[in-house]
């Protein structure tokens, strides 16, 4: 598998990225500009967390807008895999590769903590090696994580399954004190219709070696590995 | 010209930072202020002096960057 990590100024996980993907693939992913125009050859490109452009005007609102994105728009159009995590989702919900947008968190405090997350479905490139149902741990760092979007688009991406993460309990309940930034419906990870682009708030990147404090985020990582071995 | 954008949280989308100085107005005393809504203002300085060829290109401007419409609705006022 060949990743590419899109950074743009103000992106500050592109490293913890760049670490989970060689450390699952063996090699070094390619750290792409965001005035790069041209992602030819690469099977992932992961959009990480960080603040890109300070954050003005909403979030991930002016990365959407940068030359990269046309390209990123590309390959996703050619079935490519799409990976944007944190302020990557955001990115990608403002770059209309996801419905929905992120809204400022409920409590309006900014979430550095760890949440848990239940997988809603196994059958994905992502989440393969995760068993459907299965809770895991994953650090949250963000002010904006609060997933909106209207009542038919939640009622669709329900009836489509496109709906992959929730946050949960520890046990895998779905309740009101598991959804710490106020996300509709718990949600806090989308994919496209074909499960090629997936975004998420929460950090599966921050836990993938025992260093760490733990490898709940590794199987993301490895998963893709293996459906995109080639 | 120059067009004035006020951007808006749509009715039905959760305000916390509304709600938080609906709050703290209520801490300092004061009566009777129902919802408060928190949107933000875009003043931008054209060179088209056409008033209708400016709110239209303001409106573009609004729809492709300065709101985004899932979430956000938009008003443009040109002088």
């Amino acid at each position: 598998m060949r990743a590419g990590i899109v950074v743009f100024p103000g992106i500050n996980r592109e490293r913890d990225m760049a670490i989970a993907l060689a450390q699952a693939t063996g090699a070094k992913p390619r750290m792409v500009w965001h005035t790069e125009t041209d992602l030819s050859g690469l099977d992932l490109v992961v959009i990480p967390g960080g603040f890109s452009f300070g954050d003005y005007l909403r979030t991930g609102a002016m990365a959407a807008r940068a030359p990269v994105m046309d390209a990123v728009r590309a390959h996703a159009g050619r079935g490519g895999h799409v990976l944007g995590v944190c302020n990557g989702f955001q990115i990608l919900t403002e770059a209309g590769l996801l419905p929905g947008a992120l809204l400022r968190n409920a409590s309006l405090r900014f979430l550095s903590m760890d949440c848990h997350l239940r997988v809603e479905r196994s059958d994905t490139d992502f989440t393969r090696h995760y068993q459907k149902g299965q809770v895991f741990r994953a650090p949250l760092a963000h002010g904006d994580g609060n997933y909106f979007a209207d009542d038919d688009t939640l009622d669709r991406l329900e009836g489509e399954g496109l709906v992959i993460f929730r946050y949960a309990s520890e046990e895998g309940a779905i309740n009101d004190a598991a959804n710490l930034n106020g996300s509709r419906r718990n949600i806090a990870g989308i994919a496209s219709p074909n499960l090629r682009v997936l975004g998420l708030m929460p950090h599966p990147e921050d836990l993938v070696d025992p260093l760490m404090g733990g490898t709940d985020g590794k199987p993301l990582f490895d998963g893709l590995a293996a459906a995109l071995a080639a | 010209m120059k067009a004035t954008v006020t951007v808006m949280l749509k009715n039905g989308v959760l305000d916390p930072q509304g709600k938080a100085i609906e709050q703290a107005l209520g801490h300092l005393g004061y009566q009777g202020v129902g919802e408060v809504r928190m949107g933000k203002i875009i003043e931008l300085d054209l060179a088209e002096t056409d008033p209708a060829r400016a709110r239209a290109q303001a409106e573009d401007m609004s729809r492709k960057l300065l709101a985004n419409t899932v979430i956000e609705s938009f008003k443009v006022e040109v002088a």
